[in-house]
C-alpha cells in the first residue's frame, strides 16, 4: 500500500464518477472503485430520460441544472458525450382521473421551477404528431430531452483519467476499517475520506460502517425496438409517470417508465415480468399508435435505489468523520452529475450551490420506529 | 395445463428427446420454428414439395415418424420469444414451472408451461468478416444448405464455396448435383489438418465414403480446391461479381461461406445457467453434468446447442436428456438409456469436425481495420480496438462503448469475431470477456402480434411515484 488517497469513492456510477471527477479537479488524489465496470449498472442501463415531468418536485432545481450539464457534457467532461438531445417533453392524460392528477402534479412542479404549461390534446398533437387521439390534457415542458445512457461509462472514463483519478474497475470492496483502509479484491486501499456511491448496494456499504440505512430496490424494465422510420420527436410520458418514450437518432424507440421486473440486490436484474412487459408496451402503443409497426428487439432491467421517503441520501455519514454518501436520487440519472458536483463542493469544504440531502432523517426515523 | 416436459427446438436432438419423453409416459410439447421438425441437416421439404431422396432425408424421416407416433404435442412454425419461470422468480420464492411465450404459425400468441425444459436449440453459423462480406450474393454455408435441401434452390449460377468444415464439400457437391457451377472451393483447413482428422473420421466409414464421393465429384468437374486458403475480399458493384483469394480472382455471382457453427445459447443464458467457453465445442456452451443437466434445476440441453458434435450424435444426447428429465421428475423408468459404440463413434467424428470448425485466430487477426464486424450497427474492427484501448474490458462493456451486438441479431452474427478481436486487443482469453446477458425476446417480435386487443382502462398501470 504505497499510496494514501485523499478520497476513495466506492461505486463508479454516474454519481460516483461525477463526485470523483470534481474532487480530483478540486485538487484531491482520488481512487474510484467498482466491483464491476464503470457505469454498467443503473447508470448505463437506464432509459436516459432527461425530463422534469417524472422528477420529484423537490429535485426540480437540481434536475434543471443537471439537464444543462448533460446538454453541455463535452465542455466539462473532457469531450465525453452521451449524445444528449434536447427536445420538448409531453406528459399526457387520457382519462379524467389522469387529467386531474396531471393538473395537480404540473402545478407542483411548476412551483418548483419546471416551466410546464397545460395544453389540450390538439395542441399536444401539433407538438408531437405521433401522439394518439384522445388526449384530454397534456403537460408540455420545453426543457426535456434524452441521452444514450449506455455511453455514460465511456463518456466519463477519459475525463476521470485526465483529471488523475485512479479508476479501479473489477475491484470489489469487502469492508472498511477505520482510518480508512478498504479491504478490496485488489488488496488494501487507504484513503483519508470515503464516499459511498453504490446505488442499491448503499445499504450494504453503510453496514460496513455500522450504519443501518434501509434502501428499497426497484427493478425497472426497459424495452427497445428495432430501428424504424421517425414516429415521434418528443419525450412522451403519461400523467401517472409509468411511461417514458423517446426515439433515438438511429431510429430505435425506447419504452420504459418504471414497470417492475424480477430481481434483487443479490442477483441483480433477473428477468422481465411478462405481464408488466405487456402492460408497458400496450401503454406505449396506445400513446404512439405507429409503434404497432415496430418489432421489439431487446428488453433489460436496471436496479434503482429508493430511501424510505424516496428523497436522496446525499451528505455526511452521521457520526463518522470524513465519510460521505450519495445516491437514492429519484430519476437519479437526470440529476446525477449535478448531485456529484455539489457533494464534491461540500467535501472540498466549499458551500454547495444547493443544499444536500443529509441522511440523519432516515436514521432518526428508524430509531423512532424501533 | 402444465406439461411435464417442453422441448425447445425440433432438430435431431429435440425430436429424439420429445419422442423418448413421450414414450416414457410424460406429457410433452415440442416447439419448433420451422414448418416441420428436422433441423438443418434433416430438414424436411415444404409440404407438397417433392425432392429426390437422400440419406439425410431418410434419417430425418425416421426421427419424424417416431416423433409423430410418440404422442408428443408438436407445435411447428412457431416462434418462441419469451422465457420465464424456472429460476426466474422473485427473491425467496421457489422455482416456477418453465413458461415459454410464442407466436403460432398464423401469428397468434400462446404460452406453454412445463415442469422441465430441454433445450435443443442447435447452432448459428460463424462468419469471420472480410471485406465485402455484407455484399448481396454473399451468404452463409448453412443458409446455402437450407436453400439446397429444402427446395433445391441454387444460390447462384457460378458459386464460390469457402470456409471450414465438412459443410464446405457437402454444399459444393449439392451445387454440382443441382446443375450449378462451382468456381472454386476455398478450404481454410490445410490437407494436414484433414489428415490429422482421419483417425476420428475413420470411426464413421459411411461419412468418410460420402466425403470421398463429394471430393470425386469436384475433381471430375475440375473444380479448383484451394486448401489452407481463405477469401480475402468479395467485390462487385452493388452485388457480388468476383471473389478474391490472395492473388487469384474467381468470377462468381454467389459466395457461400461459413467458418463453423456456434451453439445457440440465448435460452440457457436467459435462464442464467452456468456457461463455459470451449472453443473446441464451438464457443460458449452451458455447463452440463454427465447426464445433460445444466446448472439450473430441471433445465437440460442436448445436441449441437450444448457443444457441436453433429447431427448423427444428437439423437442419443436428446434421448439421454429426456431420460434424465423423466428421472428427475420422478417417473419410474423401465429401461436405462444405453450408450452404444456407434454413438461414441459419431461423437468422436463430430468432435473432430467441431475442432476443424473452431474459430481460427489467424483468420480474425487478418481482418482489415475498416472491415465491418457488426453489420446491424456498422461497427468496424478499428472501432472495436479503439473501444478496447478506451477501456472496454468485457463483451457487455464493448456493447456499451460501440453498440456492437445491440442490433436485431443481438450478436448472433458478430459475437464470435467481436469477442476474438476484443480478447486479442486486451491480450486475454475470450473466456475473460464474459458473454452477453441473455434477455428476451429470443428473436425480434412484432409488437402487433403480442399487443392483442385491449382497452386502455384495462392496462394495469401501477401506482405513480410520489410527487
Amino acid at each position: 500500500m504505497s499510496t494514501r488517497f485523499d478520497a476513495a469513492v466506492i461505486g463508479a456510477g454516474v454519481m460516483g464518477c461525477a463526485t470523483a471527477l470534481f474532487l480530483a479537479r478540486g485538487g484531491m488524489r482520488v481512487a474510484l472503485l467498482d466491483r464491476g465496470e464503470i457505469c454498467r449498472e443503473a447508470s448505463g442501463v437506464n432509459a436516459g430520460t432527461l425530463t422534469m415531468q417524472m422528477t420529484r418536485a423537490a429535485l426540480i432545481p437540481y434536475a434543471l441544472r443537471a439537464h444543462d450539464m448533460w446538454m453541455n457534457m463535452p465542455a466539462w467532461c473532457a469531450g465525453g458525450d452521451v449524445l444528449a438531445t434536447a427536445c420538448p417533453g409531453l406528459s399526457v392524460a387520457f382519462t379524467d382521473a389522469e387529467a386531474a392528477m396531471l393538473e395537480e402534479r404540473a402545478r407542483i412542479r411548476r412551483e418548483a421551477g419546471a416551466p410546464i404549461e397545460l395544453i389540450d390534446g390538439r395542441t399536444a398533437q401539433a407538438i408531437e404528431p405521433g401522439l394518439a387521439d384522445g388526449v384530454k390534457l397534456a403537460g408540455h415542458c420545453p426543457i426535456d430531452g434524452f441521452a444514450s445512457a449506455y455511453l455514460t461509462g465511456r463518456a466519463f472514463r477519459a475525463a476521470l483519467q485526465e483529471a488523475g483519478v485512479t479508476l479501479m474497475e473489477a475491484t470489489q470492496v469487502r469492508g472498511i476499517d477505520g482510518g480508512f483502509v478498504l479491504d478490496t479484491s485488489a488488496g488494501a486501499v487507504a484513503a483519508q475520506r470515503i464516499v459511498l456511491a453504490g446505488g442499491v448496494w448503499l445499504q450494504d456499504m453503510a453496514a460496513w460502517l455500522g450504519v443501518t440505512l434501509p434502501i428499497k430496490v426497484l427493478i425497472n424494465q426497459l424495452v427497445v425496438t428495432e430501428r424504424m422510420p421517425p414516429v415521434m420527436r418528443t419525450v412522451l410520458g403519461v400523467a401517472s409517470g409509468l411511461l417514458s418514450l423517446k426515439q433515438y437518432a438511429n431510429g430505435t424507440v425506447l419504452i420504459g417508465g418504471g414497470w417492475q421486473g424480477i430481481g434483487d440486490r443479490a442477483r441483480g436484474g433477473v428477468a422481465v415480468r411478462s405481464a408488466n412487459f405487456l402492460g408497458n408496451v400496450r401503454l406505449a402503443a396506445h400513446t404512439v399508435p405507429a409503434l404497432r409497426q415496430a418489432r421489439v428487439v431487446r428488453s433489460w432491467l436496471g436496479l434503482e435505489a429508493e430511501t424510505a421517503d424516496a428523497l436522496p441520501a446525499i451528505g455526511p455519514l452521521p457520526g463518522i468523520d470524513d465519510a460521505w454518501i450519495i445516491g437514492s436520487v429519484h430519476s437519479g440519472y437526470t440529476s446525477g452529475p449535478y448531485m456529484g458536483r455539489i457533494l464534491a463542493q461540500a467535501i472540498l469544504g466549499e458551500a454547495p450551490e444547493l443544499p444536500l440531502f443529509p441522511i440523519d432523517r432516515l436514521l432518526h426515523q428508524r430509531s423512532n420506529s424501533a | 395445463m402444465i406439461f411435464d416436459v417442453a422441448v425447445l427446438g425440433g432438430g435431431p436432438a429435440g425430436m429424439a428427446a420429445a419422442t423418448e419423453a413421450a414414450r416414457g409416459g410424460a406429457r410433452v410439447v415440442l416447439l419448433e420454428e420451422s414448418p416441420a421438425p428436422g433441423g438443418q441437416v434433416y430438414r424436411a421439404p415444404p409440404a407438397g414439395f417433392k425432392m429426390k431422396p437422400d440419406p439425410d432425408r431418410q434419417e430425418g424421416d425416421a426421427l419424424r415418424a417416431a416423433l409423430a407416433a410418440s404422442g408428443a404435442d408438436i407445435r411447428t412454425g412457431c416462434r418462441v420469444w419469451g422465457l420465464g419461470g424456472g429460476p426466474l422468480v422473485p427473491e425467496g420464492q421457489p422455482d416456477a414451472p418453465f413458461s415459454l411465450s410464442a407466436l403460432s404459425s398464423d401469428g397468434a400468441p400462446f404460452t406453454v408451461q412445463a415442469r422441465a425444459l430441454i433445450l435443443c436449440c442447435g447452432t448459428h453459423e460463424r462468419i469471420i468478416p472480410f471485406p465485402g462480406w455484407t455484399l448481396p450474393g454473399v451468404i452463409g454455408l448453412a443458409a446455402a444448405t437450407i436453400l439446397l435441401k429444402a427446395q433445391g434452390i441454387l444460390p447462384g449460377q457460378r458459386v464460390v464455396v469457402a470456409g471450414a468444415g465438412p459443410l464446405l464439400y457437402a454444399v459444393a457437391a449439392k451445387l454440382l448435383a443441382g446443375g450449378g457451377s462451382v468456381a472454386a472451393v476455398i478450404d481454410a483447413a490445410t490437407s494436414g489438418e484433414w489428415l490429422r482428422a482421419l483417425p476420428a473420421l475413420s470411426a464413421r466409414p459411411d461419412l468418410l465414403a460420402q466425403g470421398a464421393v463429394w471430393r470425386a465429384r469436384l475433381l471430375a468437374a475440375r473444380v479448383p480446391v484451394l486448401a489452407g486458403a481463405q477469401v480475402t475480399a468479395a467485390e462487385g458493384d452493388k452485388v457480388l461479381s468476383h471473389v478474391r483469394v490472395g492473388e487469384r480472382v474467381f468470377q462468381a455471382d454467389a459466395l457461400c461461406i461459413g467458418h463453423g457453427l456456434v451453439p445457440a445459447t440465448e435460452a440457457s443464458r436467459t435462464y442464467r445457467a452456468r456457461h463455459a467457453h470451449r472453443p473446441e465445442d464451438g464457443g460458449w456452451v452451458p455447463v452440463l453434468d454427465t447426464a445433460q443437466r445444466t446448472s439450473v434445476p430441471f433445465l437440460y440441453a442436448a445436441g449441437d446447442g450444448a457443444g457441436v458434435r453433429g447431427a448423427a450424435a444428437a439423437p442419443a444426447a436428446g434421448r439421454f436428456a429426456a431420460h434424465t428429465a423423466l428421472h428427475d421428475l420422478g417417473f419410474s423408468l423401465e429401461h436405462a438409456s444405453k450408450e452404444d459404440a456407434a454413438l461414441e463413434r459419431a461423437r468422436r467424428t463430430g468432435a473432430a469436425m467441431a475442432r476443424m470448425m473452431a474459430l481460427r485466430p489467424a483468420m480474425v487477426a487478418a481482418i482489415p481495420a475498416e472491415t465491418i464486424i457488426c453489420r446491424c450497427e456498422g461497427v468496424t474492427r478499428s472501432e472495436i480496438e479503439k473501444a478496447a484501448a478506451a477501456g472496454a474490458n468485457t463483451i457487455n462493456q464493448l456493447k456499451h462503448f460501440t453498440r456492437c451486438g445491440m442490433g436485431p441479431c443481438q450478436g448472433r452474427m458478430c459475437g464470435e469475431a467481436a469477442g476474438a478481436l476484443l480478447a486479442a486487443a486486451r491480450g486475454v482469453g475470450v473466456a475473460e470477456l464474459g458473454f452477453a446477458t441473455g434477455r428476451i425476446p429470443l428473436r425480434p417480435v412484432p409488437m402487433a402480434s403480442i399487443l392483442g386487443d385491449f382497452d386502455y382502462a384495462d392496462i394495469p398501470v401501477p401506482a405513480p411515484a410520489p410527487i
